[in-house]
């Protein structure tokens, strides 16, 4: 086994009604889900790996079967054909007191609507899973209390869950599953029945905490834009089968099939696709110590006004301009460095879309882009940031500036003509 | 029509025969009855009235506030002062010892209908036939069982109170909401624990108006157990019945629906958060907890200044 796998679904079937091992068999030999005469089947071949620290999302919308999956994973819906181990575990073979043992040591849950016991205080609902793991009062109380401030609770440990938001509420869902320490955590719809203020911010906070903890999570929404949000990876669901599997630049930008493009049709790009995903090849780069004469025949043969300047290992030193270039010729300076300008306004390659902007207008020549090591990987042009969020970003390589400008000693000329005018 | 299926015959002879081999059986349930009714009676009539009265007051007082404290005092002291205070005792016994073997027996089987769809399919029937049936076919029965008395009496009031005890039981069960239960399973709780912590006390507003329904169905139940010897205020309106005796009837009459509205409002207030008792809960409760958040932050301020001492000792 494979110790970086949390979670393996294999071949998942789950159907409820008549005769539903008949119906897993006519579904392999290839029927349809409504040709199943009585049964319905709400998981189709799933089959899917989570890996440790991973944020897997299923993404579907209602009736897609999701809801269904996610419970398949933990046995609160024993699965009708296919595997679903966690760690070294199997779910689907476990006699009822094994699975029992493995929810409450490998697999805790986050419901929808929050499912806390309304006659227990917070901490004693933040302490339920360790009191079922048999833990003795002080210490479970003990563990609550740092979940329960973990999750930004502290002072509410002895109000009834009737007493708090909704918001408030899920948290104490979250820390119960946390406090029980398993290493996934599957969580049904877990934000959806909050307003959206908090939603964004029980999103922020629950990749903080994933972050420090390092939890496998897997999380079920039919919000297409918190999947894109929070996931590592995202699992689209359709009509009980899996239709795609892939990070969310994937699915956004390698639509599986046209359910999937239809449905991302709506996310905001801006938001998920990243610099790297839009950045070009740069046209032309500098070593610092080339000497400005290279430097100068550079930009004049790729027709450029400005350049890049890097180290020998790509790191980005700074940006010269042609004109500073040619004055240093002019001089007959042998080396660059007086003429590059610092100020390059280079952004990582994980920045979003919609961060991209304000660089970009701000900087002098198309945005560099740098890795996690400061090298330049590429840069993106204006052209292509506008064309990449209407969704073709190929678009911008036969784009040519709609008007040139007219060629600055030309303007000059005729500046001073007019000037010359005025004056007499 | 000579075709005529004898239902009654059969019956009749299936009670016969429960008797003839279980004879040893229902002289012991008798006997037993007999020593429960004898043994509350015991407790109520002992003491005098007034004092019984006045207890009566201080739980009405503890139990729903003073307005229910007069009220009780009142109802009792007209029950004695129409002279059926003897009576009255009497069927109380009767009631309270019917009504607590009812629920002892309903609100388990309610549980097993709720957990078990098949026992629930069985159940209900059952019930429903229990409930409609006529309340003075069960006294024939319950006299060949048990002969004239006080036991018939508790048999008869048992059967036909038992069914909404079962029913609201099984409701309440079943109306818990199904995403706690789930999360009960999904930490690895045992059905027993779901039971115990969250289906119970969720679904206790349900259960505990079905004890409520079982006491009155008791109650009702009592003046027609006059008609098998029981006794009490049943026996003087079966007697007022037979010699056209309406000032006795009357007076009988009123006590049971004293005893009635008693009971009822005693019953309903538990878990209301009413009256003195409710008030002093509320006040222990939020000063445990108060105690309870404080040792919590005293727990945290301790472990902050753990934190913070090696700074400070470096400054």
């Amino acid at each position: 086994m494979n110790d970086s796998i949390a979670m393996r679904a294999e071949g998942l079937y789950k159907v409820f009604g008549k005769n539903p091992d008949n119906a897993v068999k006519k579904l392999r030999d290839g029927a349809g889900r409504d040709d199943l005469d009585g049964a319905t089947a709400a998981v189709i071949d799933a089959s899917f790996e989570v890996a440790r620290g991973e944020i897997f999302v299923v993404m579907g919308l209602s009736g897609s079967g999701k809801s269904t999956l996610i419970r398949a994973l933990n046995g609160l819906q024993p699965a009708t054909a296919g595997t679903v181990t966690v760690g070294d575990d199997s779910i689907t073979e476990a006699t009822p007191a094994q699975l029992r043992e493995i929810r409450r040591h490998q697999v805790s849950m986050v419901f929808q609507h929050f499912a806390l016991l309304p006659h227990r205080t917070v901490i004693d609902n933040v302490a339920y899973g360790l009191e079922i793991q048999g833990i003795d009062k002080d210490e479970r109380i003990q563990r609550a209390l740092k979940v329960t401030q973990v999750v930004g609770l502290k002072g509410w440990e002895e109000k009834y869950p009737s007493e708090l938001s909704g918001g408030m509420q899920q948290r104490v869902g979250l820390a119960r599953a946390l406090a029980a320490d398993s290493e996934v955590l599957l969580m049904d719809e877990a934000f959806s029945a909050l307003d959206p203020l908090i939603r964004r911010e029980m999103q922020d906070q629950l990749l903080e905490l994933q972050s420090e903890l390092g939890k496998t999570i897997i999380f079920i929404t039919h919000d297409l834009n918190e999947a894109m949000y929070i996931g590592d990876r995202i699992a689209v669901m359709r009509d009980g089968r899996i239709v795609q599997i892939g990070t969310p630049e994937d699915i956004l930008t390698n639509p599986a099939n046209d359910y999937v493009e239809q449905f991302v049709q709506d996310v905001d790009r801006s938001k998920v696709l990243t610099a790297e995903s839009v950045m070009r090849a740069p046209r032309a780069v500098i070593h610092e110590n080339a000497g400005p004469h290279a430097a100068l025949t550079a930009m004049r043969d790729n027709e450029l006004s400005a350049l890049y300047i890097t180290k020998r290992d790509r790191t980005i030193v700074g940006w010269v301009r042609d004109r500073d270039v040619l004055d240093l010729v002019r001089q007959g300076a042998k080396d660059l460095a007086p003429a590059i300008q610092t100020d390059h306004g280079a952004v990582s390659k994980d920045t979003a879309l919609a961060d991209l902007f304000i660089p970009s207008l701000e900087a002098a020549l198309a945005l560099a882009v740098t890795d996690e090591r400061d090298r330049l990987v590429g840069v993106i042009p204006r052209v292509t940031l506008l064309a990449s969020l209407g969704g073709e970003p190929e678009a911008a390589t036969s784009a040519t500036p709609v008007v040139e400008p007219l060629p600055g000693d030309m303007v000059d000329k005729v500046l001073d003509s007019a000037a010359a005018k005025g004056d007499a | 029509m000579e075709f005529r299926i004898p239902v009654g015959e059969w019956i009749d002879g299936f009670f016969d025969w429960l008797e003839n081999t279980f004879s040893w059986f229902f002289e012991f349930l008798r006997e037993l009855f007999i020593g429960m009714v004898d043994a509350v009676d015991w407790v109520f009539a002992t003491p005098p009235a007034l004092v019984v009265i006045a207890i009566v007051a201080i739980a009405a007082l503890f139990a729903r506030g003073w307005k229910f404290a007069i009220g009780a005092a009142v109802g009792l002291l007209f029950i004695m002062s129409v002279d059926q205070w003897d009576n009255a005792v009497d069927s109380l016994a009767l009631v309270l010892v019917a009504a607590f073997l009812a629920v002892a027996l309903a609100v388990p089987l309610g549980i097993w209908a709720a957990r078990n769809d098949t026992v629930s399919k069985i159940v209900k029937p059952i019930m429903d036939f229990l409930q409609t049936l006529p309340a003075f076919v069960y006294l024939i029965p319950a006299i060949a069982l048990f002969r004239v008395g006080v036991a018939p009496g508790v048999v008869a009031t048992l059967v036909f109170a038992m069914a909404p005890g079962v029913r609201l039981t099984e409701l309440g069960i079943r109306g818990v909401d199904k995403e706690v239960v789930e999360a009960g399973e999904a930490f690895g709780a045992t059905p027993r624990r779901i039971l115990r912590q969250i289906q119970i006390p969720l679904a206790m507003p349900s259960i505990m108006a079905g004890i409520n329904q079982i006491i009155m169905l008791s109650l009702s139940m009592v003046v027609i157990a006059g008609f098998v010897g029981a006794g009490g205020l049943g026996g003087d309106v079966v007697q007022a019945i037979s010699a056209l005796n309406a000032r006795l009837g009357w007076e009988a009459g009123l006590s049971v629906v004293v005893l009635a509205i008693l009971l009822d409002r005693f019953t309903a207030s538990f878990g209301q958060g009413m009256g003195l008792y409710s008030h002093w809960a509320r006040q222990r409760k939020l000063r445990r907890e108060q105690e309870e958040q404080a040792r919590i932050d005293a727990m945290e301020l301790e472990a902050a200044g753990a934190r913070r001492e090696p700074g400070s000792a470096g400054a």
